[in-house]
């Protein structure tokens, strides 16, 4: 029975062409070597050298920022939307203050790594400590995690009860508080001035550090662009697990798989939660590299320009979520010479996208499917 | 916490609340008009507000508005704001239907997908406001900070002062004003929906789409309808505001907006009179809130109660449905 | 599939003795009403473990409505219902679908962007236990059987010594729960399909299959959540009298294989033909109980019929 499945199978991947097809086809070792040979070129980027495409680089344009710091920004904005993926595209949740799991990731690293905190401060008049003292980066990073991870099981222990479109609403509020707290509470965050010297892999900012320095950024993006691929990973064997069905099975119909056994509740709470730590995550890195945080850089347009990357890529798709990802981030870096009019193209790119590939760019195969059906049953109704 | 100051001058802050709360209850009828029949948050909502004000800037300066004018002219100026404004929401909310949403809902798009086009929108609107406005029209508008996406004040329409002393509750002109006519426009709407035919198809469509097709309503045009209503609010809260608060801002819209969208959702969404409960009741909330603590934490404020409420009741205070609003 | 596996884990299937059986649910009195309306007036009858009862009545008799009390959809104004001995009314679906009672819908519900198989993965999950670590971390090892163990195959030398090195370490460390889990799943779900009949579309997404097919695979789904008891709402709407014989047999032989089955079905006929006892309802009462041929003789279920012509329908 085996091998009518497989030739069924076959048959059907005969009869569709398209890259994804023909990539399914392949053989796992030609599939491996594959991947591997993008995995390097992904290292090699910041280098970018070769004749024809060097065009590609930021700094190729007059007053282009630094080539690896737009790259290192692209891979945190992946690594956003792959953890955005996982609530919005996959579990069907619409979450539009996703930016507040991510301004705690920064924080977390900010308040408790850098010596300009007040925690740390506070820390170092409790316990006696030296004037240099602060928790070490690698602490920081299970802590921005955890906490991230449990501000997002206490935001959704509430509110994942609630219908989709309150979901949406009651998210971009928790995004608002999240920055109006890190605004007001002037003891704890600093308030608007913000928190400076944030640390990186090898303690604070200085001039003396080796590889994670403020100049060469390209070990930064080395280092986010290993992390970001370390969450694929694990995202991907969430995806084709049970939880991933499940998930899969509540976007589709809740109740229904409820009836099956689906307990819809802990695996939306999963999800929200993995989200959460995958948003803490890309802040952290945000928070180490830029050295420097204040709460404007939170604000809630930049939760809906995350949304914007998951949807414009393809909801659902990891390819489709990275790829959007890497152009809202890249666009408007490279095309600085129309500087004040970029985000009117941008807005307006979003509403052509949407109005003329609703499925997204690259589109999960499932979902596309899904959409054409629709329209063929919008035409037959009318 | 100063409770002193919150119950030693109660009746002030109420009546600060209610007319704060009114401009909310304006703006989100739009909101609930456009969800209780369609299904979907117009995110550029608070756009066709912030279209409303800069319309209402334009035509004052237009016309030669200067600070303080007599009575006459006051009202003359509110009229001219006040179809400038109505004109101009009315027309964004309504290209906003024709451009974007109907072309999606032709293809039968999920509701995310409207809702990042409605963001899209939100973003042209608010760059095409705060950027090529000013230089569009090259210097008409008198900003307060030198820079085009600052501030932009307005000349003063009417003085504020005290109209009715109550104890040391004072009710300014300005109040007044921005209350009753809110309470007017809304009367308005309830009336329009629930009495006349136009608002009899709204409400047919609101409950069910397909029978109210097959009983004749045309649905194509109770959209476009329904848009254009809650621009007019929108357009109406606009001028309130101007007169109310005299400056506008291209990047107004968002927090006003989730405030307006806050104050539908917790009345019910797509009850009109729930969404005048809703605007007053945040408006209240939050100047209380700011009397308690500082006027930093009144958002937060706003959204906690919002959480709270939808918890305890998920349908908002009056519980949804367009079509059962005269309950 | 092999014909081994297909009974595997199974009970036997159970003899057809009535009145020697144990009894699997019980609705014990139930009235349900909405505001004013009795949607159910004291209805009480039983469910032996392996029989096929039918549930019938016409249209707006409270047909799914008992049924959606049975599941937990609808909790009774009074009286209960019990399965195993255990109280069903006021547990939630997901837990009442692990007592051992599934369903299909009237209206169909599948998961339409997921494949056939996925969509009957679904069910068997429910008897998994793989969570986020789980699936993560693969920690929690389990010691496989001798037949789960990697095999070696490999003509050539070098991956001869990868399959060797691989089983060997499951022999040592075991295997995660999580991988096994997914191959038991996946096995049994193909093996479902199978069994309904529709193996070879295995890998299309369900909004894509033929509606028989649809139908087909809702019934899968449900049986891989092992059911003790399998609830039909009205599996032969749509279908026509050539389906719906092949339908009757598929019934049969989900009886044979140890579940119970409710049917509720509109089409007299077809009840007729393949359950061992028949309930009917009539306005929210139930006005027979007994074998097809009792029920089919009784007075008051030819009057309650014959407004709708009882071979027409």
């Amino acid at each position: 029975m085996m091998d009518k499945v497989r030739a069924t199978e076959a048959r059907r991947r005969a009869a569709l062409n398209g890259i994804a097809d023909r990539w399914a086809a392949l053989p796992p070792w030609q599939r491996l070597i594959g991947v591997a040979a993008f995995i390097a070129f992904l290292y090699y980027l910041p280098l970018l050298g070769i004749p024809g495409l060097t065009w590609l680089r930021t700094d190729s344009i007059d007053g282009g920022n630094s080539w690896a710091g737009v790259l290192f920004t692209c891979a945190i904005y992946v690594l956003v939307a792959i953890g955005l993926n996982v609530v919005v595209g996959l579990a069907g949740l619409l979450d539009l203050g996703y930016i507040g799991f991510f301004a705690i990731g920064a924080y977390s690293v900010a308040l408790f790594g850098s010596t300009n905190s007040p925690v740390v401060k506070w820390m170092q008049r409790t316990f006696d400590l030296e004037p240099t003292w602060a928790v070490a980066w690698a602490i920081c990073i299970p802590l921005a995690i955890a906490l991230s991870l449990t501000s997002g099981v206490i935001l959704g222990w509430p509110t994942l009860r609630l219908r989709g479109d309150y979901l949406a609403i009651v998210t971009l509020g928790f995004g608002e508080i999240i920055r109006i707290v890190a605004r007001n509470l002037t003891g704890v965050t600093n308030g608007a001035a913000g928190i400076s010297a944030i640390p990186g892999p090898e303690g604070a900012p200085s001039a003396d550090n080796k590889i994670f320095g403020l100049q060469d950024l390209k070990p930064w993006y080395w280092l986010a662009i290993t992390v970001v691929l370390l969450m694929v990973f694990a995202v991907r064997r969430l995806e084709n697990s049970r939880v991933g069905r499940s998930w899969l099975a509540i976007r589709e119909d809740e109740d229904a798989a409820a009836v099956m056994g689906v307990n819809g509740f802990k695996f939306k709470l999963w999800a929200f939660a993995i989200g959460a730590a995958l948003g803490g995550l890309s802040g952290f890195l945000f928070a180490s590299r830029n050295a420097f945080i204040d709460p404007s850089q939170f604000n809630a347009t930049l939760s809906i320009l995350f949304v914007a990357m998951v949807v414009v890529g393809g909801s659902g798709n990891m390819v489709g979520v990275a790829f959007g990802a890497v152009l809202l981030a890249y666009l408007p870096e490279r095309f600085r010479f129309v500087s004040d009019y970029r985000w009117v193209a941008f807005g307006f790119a979003m509403v052509v996208v949407m109005v003329l590939r609703p499925q997204g760019l690259i589109p999960s195969r499932r979902r596309a499917r899904e959409l054409q059906d629709r329209a063929k049953e919008a035409k037959v109704s009318v | 916490m100063n409770f002193d100051e919150l119950f030693g001058h109660f009746g002030q802050h109420t009546v600060d609340g209610l007319s704060k709360g009114a401009i909310y209850a304006l703006i989100a009828l739009g909101y609930t008009l456009v969800y209780g029949v369609l299904r979907l948050i117009n995110f550029a909502h608070s756009e066709v507000f912030v279209v409303g004000t800069f319309a209402v800037l334009g035509a004052w300066t237009a016309f030669g508005l200067q600070d303080n004018p007599g009575a006459g002219q006051a009202i003359l100026f509110l009229l001219i704001g006040l179809v400038a404004a109505a004109v101009a929401s009315g027309g964004t909310a309504l290209a906003l239907e024709r451009i974007a949403y109907k072309p999606l809902r032709k293809r039968n798009a999920p509701p995310l997908v409207f809702l990042i086009t409605a963001i899209g929108l939100s973003l042209v609107l608010v760059e095409i406001l705060g950027l090529l406005l000013p230089r569009l029209v090259g210097g008409v508008f008198p900003t307060l900070f030198g820079r085009e996406r600052q501030i932009v004040g307005m000349p003063t329409l009417i003085e504020q002062k005290a109209l009715i002393t109550i104890g040391d509750t004072a009710i300014t002109n300005v109040q007044a004003i921005v209350f009753v006519s809110a309470l007017l426009m809304m009367a308005a709407l309830d009336w329009f929906i629930n009495r006349t035919r136009y608002g009899r198809g709204v409400r047919a469509v609101a409950q069910n789409p397909e029978t109210a097709a097959l009983m004749g309503v045309n649905q194509d045009r109770v959209i476009m309808l329904i848009f254009v209503l809650g621009g007019v609010m929108a357009g109406a809260a606009a001028l309130l505001w101007s007169v109310r608060f005299g400056f506008t801002q291209s990047s107004l819209g968002f927090v006003l907006g989730l405030k307006a969208f806050t104050a539908a959702v917790l009345g019910g969404i797509g009850n009109l009179r729930g969404a005048l409960l809703g605007g007053l009741f945040l408006g209240l909330v939050e100047v209380y809130a700011a009397t308690l603590y500082t006027s930093a934490w009144e958002d937060v404020v706003a959204f906690v109660v919002l959480i709270v409420v939808l918890m305890f009741r998920p349908t908002g205070l009056l519980g949804e449905s367009l079509g059962r609003a005269r309950a | 599939m092999s014909e081994t596996s297909s009974t595997e884990a199974r009970e036997p299937s159970i003899p057809r003795q009535p009145g020697a059986r144990r009894t699997l649910l019980e609705v014990d009195q139930v009235v349900l009403r909405f505001g004013g309306v009795v949607a159910l007036n004291d209805v009480s009858f039983q469910i032996h473990e392996g029989e096929i009862l039918g549930l019938i009545g016409p249209n707006g008799a409270g047909k799914t409505t008992t049924f959606n009390v049975m599941t937990g959809v609808f909790k009774p104004t009074s009286g209960q219902v019990r399965f195993d001995g255990a109280r069903v009314s006021g547990r939630k679906p997901p837990e009442i679908s692990r007592m051992g009672i599934s369903r299909t819908f009237q209206n169909i519900r599948l998961f339409p962007e997921m494949t056939a198989l996925e969509n009957v993965m679904v069910g068997t999950d429910s008897r998994h236990k793989t969570s986020v670590p789980g699936a993560l971390f693969r920690l929690y090892r389990v010691r496989p059987k001798p037949e789960e163990l990697p095999q070696v195959t490999s003509d050539v030398p070098l991956l001869r010594i990868w399959q060797q090195v691989r089983r060997t370490c499951a022999q040592i460390f075991g295997l995660s729960r999580h991988i096994l889990e997914e191959r038991a799943a996946e096995k049994k779900s193909l093996e479902l399909l199978q069994f309904v009949g529709i193996e070879g579309r295995a890998n299309e997404v369900a909004r894509n299959l033929p509606y028989g097919d649809q139908r087909r695979l809702e019934i899968a789904r449900a049986l891989a959540t092992e059911p003790k008891l399998l609830c039909l709402d009205e599996p032969a709407a749509g279908f026509n009298p050539a389906e719906k014989e092949q339908l009757l047999t598929l019934i049969r032989q989900i009886r044979d294989r140890g579940h119970t089955v409710l049917l509720i079905e509109h089409d007299m006929r077809l009840v007729m033909g393949v359950t061992d006892r028949v309930v009917v309802l009539e306005f929210g009462t139930k006005i027979a109980d007994g074998s097809p041929d009792e029920v089919s003789r009784d007075p008051r279920v030819i009057a309650a019929y014959l407004g709708e012509s009882v071979d027409a329908a």
